[in-house]
């Protein structure tokens, strides 16, 4: 079986059978921020792991697609379902703007430039009171589909709807990661990562391979903030602050930057952590920066890489 | 008429050092072209301002009649350039096969959506470079190291890799930086076979080597670099036999010993 199918597989399982052993509710609740992240985190997996690129700022765009849920439908009278769409072409937008001069340069000035993009856009979200509500946050509107669902018979619980959806989501955002990774572009962005002078001989235009890539993880990044947004039925300009921006880039180092399956570890253990540690929710900045320490000096490819090879070492 | 590689008057410095200065040749299809010198002599900046890596400081090169001076590599690798190099640049994190496809980029590259989605167009053109990347990996001795990870190779097997994933670009120019270093007799003849064969399709070869039994046996044309600058430049049994080459190579005494031996002799 290829790694993709096993892939697959493997997160729809997770999706499916996990609800069997929620003890209450609020697991699902747990879950549905679990694929949300993981959503997220598969965009960092193509811009970084694929491509070798880093962003500091992708809650920046996370902040784009929830606010787009919140805005679109009062402003342009969008549906919620539309106006997540809109955020990510905003996103993508926003983000070919900023990387198109960016990365014809070499060396680490994305990370540089979309730190301050990340930031920007968390201080237009809280200071822009008139249109954003300011600091406090804004409420969404439903996006309508339970209801939509139930008019039809099918009568499950909110949480339970969010949870299924956003699986659904992330599963097909998976889909789509694993496709790029073995085609032609994704071969390209790849070398690139491995060897940039020996990328652009091959006759690899770098600066748009990695604009591209900058577009897809801003895409990933706005629709996994519209879906917070969605569900919560309420966003603040948090969803774009600076730790979030870390948070995503933890999850996908912690997990493994390369693989998609370790995009889900990364930020089930993240996401889970806080919510039975409480330790962790008043210490988190300091653990995530000791996640990351750690990760950097004893398994610098992440948990599953890591541990794949350990147990296929075992095998030889 | 003119040749299909023609460089003029080339020359870069690097911080008041002149590392290569007003040097001139050509190249035509077919023609194997060595680059020779001692280490230092700017061989190898030679080979990065031709292939698009330096912008020249002066002079031109000028491709099947374009100048294409300073051009990024990527765009010459569209009209037909391509190269190896002297410090390997595989792509360490991709299978030896994945390595070879990546050379067909050109060939297999589409519209994004259809990578996204996996489209059949998508999967249709990675067949065919895979396709394509097996014969070249067969060609090379490679076939079966395939799926290996290519940084676990040894350095004879990646410098025939990058000879692989340049000839997936079917130049027109190739440029081979040292393709024999770090390869035992029994690899070297086969390189030079390799070497000889492309030539024969119709493409001009540039070569940096400093294995000079081979350089004499396969080259058409050599050019001689010292300090940066051409002394000389000919048939392979006119330049070993000239005494400035002589002084480049072994000192200006060993010159004067061997002018003597030919007096003598």
């Amino acid at each position: 079986m290829t790694t993709k199918r096993a892939t697959l597989l493997i997160l729809a399982a997770i999706v499916i059978v996990s609800p069997f052993f929620f003890p209450s509710n609020y697991y699902y609740r747990v879950g549905s921020l679990i694929f949300v992240n993981a959503l997220a985190v598969t965009g960092i997996v193509i811009l970084t792991g694929y491509a070798g690129q880093v962003s500091l700022g992708h809650a920046g765009f996370a902040g784009i697609g929830g606010y787009a849920c919140a805005l679109a439908p009062v402003h342009l009278g969008l549906h919620p379902g539309l106006a997540a769409l809109f955020g990510a072409a905003l996103s993508g937008g926003v983000a070919w703007l900023v990387g198109r001069p960016i990365l014809r340069l070499r060396g680490y000035y994305l990370a540089v430039a979309s730190l301050g993009l990340g930031i920007l856009v968390a201080m237009v979200l809280a200071n822009e009171a008139w249109l954003t509500r300011g600091p406090d946050g804004i409420e969404v509107p439903d996006l309508g589909l339970n209801d939509a669902l139930e008019a039809i018979g099918i009568d499950i619980r909110n949480t339970q709807f969010w949870y299924f959806f956003s699986g659904l989501v992330m599963v097909v955002g998976a889909w789509i990661a694993l496709n790029l990774h073995d085609s032609p572009t994704g071969r390209a962005l790849r070398a690139l990562h491995g060897s940039e002078i020996a990328a652009r001989v091959v006759g690899i235009d770098v600066a748009r391979l990695k604009l591209r890539a900058f577009v897809i993880s801003a895409v990933y990044a706005s629709l996994a903030g519209s879906l917070l947004a969605l569900q919560n039925k309420f966003i603040t300009p948090d969803v774009a602050g600076f730790m979030h921006s870390i948070e995503m880039v933890t999850m996908a180092v912690l997990g493994g930057a390369g693989s998609v399956l370790g995009a889900f570890l990364g930020a089930a253990i993240l996401t889970t952590l806080p919510q039975v540690l409480t330790v962790f929710q008043e210490y988190e900045q300091i653990l995530l920066g000791l996640v990351m320490m750690l990760v950097m000096i004893f398994m610098r490819e992440g948990l599953l890489p890591s541990l794949a090879r350990r147990v296929r070492g075992r095998e030889k | 008429m003119s040749a299909l590689l023609e460089i003029r008057n080339l020359g870069i410095s690097f911080g008041g050092l002149r590392a290569v200065h007003d040097v001139s040749f050509a190249a035509n299809p077919g023609e194997i072209v060595s680059v020779i010198g001692p280490n230092g002599a700017g061989k190898t900046t030679l080979f990065n301002m031709i292939s698009g890596v330096y912008r020249p400081g002066a002079g031109a090169v000028v491709l099947d009649g374009r100048d294409v001076t300073g051009m990024d590599p990527f765009l010459l690798a569209r009209l037909g350039l391509s190269r190896t190099f002297q410090n390997l640049q595989i792509f360490q994190n991709m299978t030896v096969l994945e390595n070879a496809v990546a050379g067909f980029h050109l060939r297999e590259s589409g519209p994004l959506l259809a990578d996204l989605l996996n489209l059949p167009s998508t999967r249709r053109r990675a067949r065919a470079a895979e396709a394509g990347a097996r014969a070249l990996l067969e060609r090379v001795g490679l076939a079966n190291a395939a799926e290996r990870e290519a940084g676990a190779l040894s350095y004879g097997a990646l410098k025939r890799l990058e000879i692989a994933r340049a000839l997936a670009l079917e130049p027109r120019v190739l440029l081979l930086d040292e393709p024999a270093a770090g390869c035992n007799a029994v690899e070297t003849e086969e390189i030079d076979h390799l070497i000889a064969e492309v030539a024969a399709s119709g493409v001009a070869i540039l070569l940096v080597e400093h294995d000079m039994k081979m350089v004499m046996r396969i080259s058409n044309h050599i050019v001689v670099l010292d300090h940066g600058e051409k002394i000389a430049e000919g048939k392979p049994e006119a330049v070993s036999r000239d005494p400035k080459v002589i002084a480049a190579y072994l000192g200006p005494d060993a010159a004067a010993l061997h002018e003597g031996e030919v007096a003598h002799a």
